[in-house]
């Protein structure tokens, strides 16, 4: 995984509640069997009509949005399915923070899963940034993982609170996989009790 | 014991299954069970290929194959649509290569993932249960602990057997008192989604408690389950009783004889502790509860079939208003339209939420002697190949084919628009799944939500309709 330290960048507002993940890629681009190419297919309802020419009033298909690196939107940002080509069609289009004033829990654990940043902010917060980010290509706004600050054109520098362990994953780029093998002294103790304990529970074979 | 603070039937599951605590609170958990399908799993077998990693427990794990497949009589011959037939051979050729136990598509035991796991006795109580799906809450009416994940978590789980993850908070809802007649286990729970919003529950583990839960069946208790994510919940529980144990005994999975009997003494102790504490409590009465129908495009915008569609003009907050606009805009709706007055062109009776031989009874009581009306194209798709056989046992099949209805092979169908089984633009449906959001039975397709046998009503009207006008 890419580690997360400090982005700066052109953010893109998207003052829209509730985001479902079916907005974010619907379920008929889930029959990929890669992690990558799902970016053209980011908001795809929203970002092309009928004909799947580009709508261009959406956010995405307007300079210098195109290029945009972290995504501001309203709340409940990411509810829905599991889809983990939510957040891999983010990166793809090439989103690396979503910042927001709250995420659903599956699709923001899948987001540091991916080396995406989400930030939980106040509401007057978020639409203080969405007013930054609508000056365009001139007021970028800058993510400091390591400092946990979001820095606004201004210069005024915004706090923001993260696990201290998605922290250091993301600040590092750790695969949780192989954080989780150092604990396998314990997790073959752990079957061990339960095979006692819980010797109800059949293998499926 | 003395000493221990009471506990919720969420912290006893959490609490026995915790491997290790990391220094930050994050937990190492164990899991019991995990449930595979062919959508969320390609890119997780691909990352233990390249670390060369095996599957830790392939005797805890099943996969299924649901979302993308046909349910038309002829999927015999094979999937027609490349990418979704690349999809199904790719989980085919994973289980073979890791030893998987898995369910093919001409097994009669195939259908939804989360049908299946109970069915099978696969999902027992106490257990922990994951699957790269959000409506893996659906398991939760067991007493498990059952929730989805993503695909990154889906390699996790294969690799070691266990999550990283933080507690959820502990909410209670309770429905008290006795459902009216007409009304189902999907009114309840659209009812609460109505109250409590879809972020309602995010960050928290819903235990659904009261008489009206205790009074529901298996079926009915996971249809509450199921949409716990559609309130913002990642779980939802029920403690587990005498219903939950002999639901239980017998299934091919399931503990048998002194095993059972083990089990069962030991799931006697998981209901939650008297003065347990819940974050949050929110109790419904259920006697004011009547059959419910969604009109917007999320589940929250639900309203009791015999209201009219809400008037955004009606709406103080400004944002609210323009959501509610957007929503009517979609949904072709005009404020003050009576609900049951609401033409459809296509019913689905199938999916998770409803798919289970009751739910497949309650429309066929409504559709027998009547007939879909002119212009309906109504599906019938029973959640497993074993729902299917026990409906044509009992001859629902015929009821439901002579009433004008079409009777399907089990899978995700029409659900989500990811098979054959879509809706065109424009088209609305009267739908018995979870999602109404924009597009999710197909680019253009507009949603209503509903029980059963309020489908089979709508079904036979041609129009959203009152089931209690069909007793
Ligand atoms: S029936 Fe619908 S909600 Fe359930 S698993 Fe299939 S697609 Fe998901």
């Amino acid at each position: 995984m890419q580690p997360f330290t400090t982005l700066t960048g052109i953010a893109a507002p998207l003052p829209l509640a509730n985001v479902d993940t079916d907005k974010i890629i619907p379920a008929r681009f889930l029959k990929t069997i890669k992690r990558t190419g799902l970016g053209v297919h980011l908001f795809d309802t929203l970002r092309y009509d009928e004909t799947g020419a580009e709508r261009p009033e959406f956010v995405l298909n307007r300079e210098p949005y195109r290029h945009a690196e972290i995504l501001i939107a309203h709340e409940n940002f990411g509810c829905g399915s599991s889809r983990e080509h939510a957040p891999w069609a983010l990166l793809d289009f090439g989103i690396r923070c979503v910042i927001a004033p709250d995420f659903a829990d599956i699709f923001h654990g899948n987001c540091f899963k991916n080396g995406i940043l989400p930030i939980r902010l106040p509401r007057e917060i978020c639409d203080a940034l969405i007013e930054d980010a609508r000056l365009g290509g001139n007021a970028r706004i800058t993510v400091d993982l390591q400092r946990q600050v979001v820095v606004r054109p201004s210069g005024e520098e915004i706090p923001f609170q993260i696990d201290d362990f998605r922290r250091h994953s993301l600040l590092e780029g750790l695969d949780d996989i192989g954080q989780t093998l150092q604990h396998a002294p314990s997790i073959d103790a752990y079957e061990q009790r339960q095979t006692a304990d819980h010797s109800w529970v059949p293998a499926i074979v | 014991m003395a000493g221990t603070p009471p506990r919720t039937l969420f912290d006893k599951v959490w609490d026995s299954h915790v491997v290790e605590t990391l220094p930050d609170g994050t937990c190492l958990l164990y899991i019991d069970r995990h449930l595979v399908h062919e959508v969320t799993s390609p890119q997780a077998f691909e990352g233990l290929r390249m670390a060369g990693r095996k599957v830790r427990r392939p005797d805890a794990t099943l996969a299924v194959v649901d979302h993308n497949i046909a349910t038309s009589s002829d999927r015999a011959a094979g999937i027609a649509e490349p990418e979704s037939r690349l999809q199904v051979e790719t989980l085919e050729q994973n289980v073979a290569a890791f030893g998987v136990p898995y369910f093919p598509i001409l097994d009669a035991r195939q259908g939804i993932v989360h049908i299946i796991g109970p069915e099978q006795g696969i999902s027992l109580p106490a257990t922990t249960i994951v699957c790269g799906d959000s409506h893996t809450s659906t398991h939760g009416a067991l007493g498990a602990l059952a929730f989805g994940i993503g695909t990154s978590e889906v390699e996790h789980v294969l690799a070691t057997q266990t999550l990283l993850q933080k507690p959820a908070k502990n909410m209670l809802v309770r429905v008290d008192g006795k459902l009216p007649l007409g009304c189902t286990a999907k009114d309840i729970v659209l009812a609460i989604i109505g109250t409590i919003g879809t972020a309602g529950g995010t960050g928290h583990v819903i235990e659904y408690a009261g008489e009206a839960i205790r009074a529901l069946d298996m079926a009915g208790r996971m249809t509450v389950c199921n949409m716990s994510i559609e309130a913002g919940a990642r779980a939802g529980m029920i403690a587990p009783d005498e219903t939950t144990f002999a639901y239980v005994r017998g299934k091919p999975y399931a503990p048998k004889g002194e095993a059972l009997e083990r089990a069962i003494a030991y799931w006697r102790t998981l209901p939650s502790d008297e003065g347990a504490h819940y974050d949050k409590t929110v109790i419904i009465d259920a006697a004011a509860i009547a059959p419910m129908v969604t009109w917007g495009t999320n589940p929250e915008a639900v309203l009791p079939i015999t209201a009219t569609v809400p008037d955004p003009a009606a709406e103080p907050d400004v944002e609210k208003r323009a959501r509610m606009q957007r929503m009517l805009d979609y949904m072709a709706l005009t404020p003050g339209q009576k609900l049951s007055d609401v033409p459809i062109d296509v019913v689905f009776i199938g999916s998770c939420t409803n798919g289970r031989i009751e739910d497949i009874r309650a429309a066929a009581k409504v559709a027998q002697g009547r007939h879909v009306a002119d212009g309906v194209r109504a599906l019938v798709v029973p959640g497993s190949g074993i729902v299917k056989q026990q409906a044509e046992a009992e001859g629902l099949d015929r009821i439901l084919l002579d009433a004008g209805f079409e009777w399907r092979e089990a899978g995700c169908s029409m659900c989500l628009g990811m098979n054959p089984d879509k809706l065109t633009p424009g088209q609305r449906c009267a739908s018995t799944s979870n999602r109404n959001f924009e597009g999710r039975q197909g680019p253009g397709g507009r949603t209503h939500l509903l029980s059963p046998a309020m489908a089979a009503a709508a079904a036979v009207s041609g129009h959203l309709a009152d089931v209690r006008e069909f007793a």
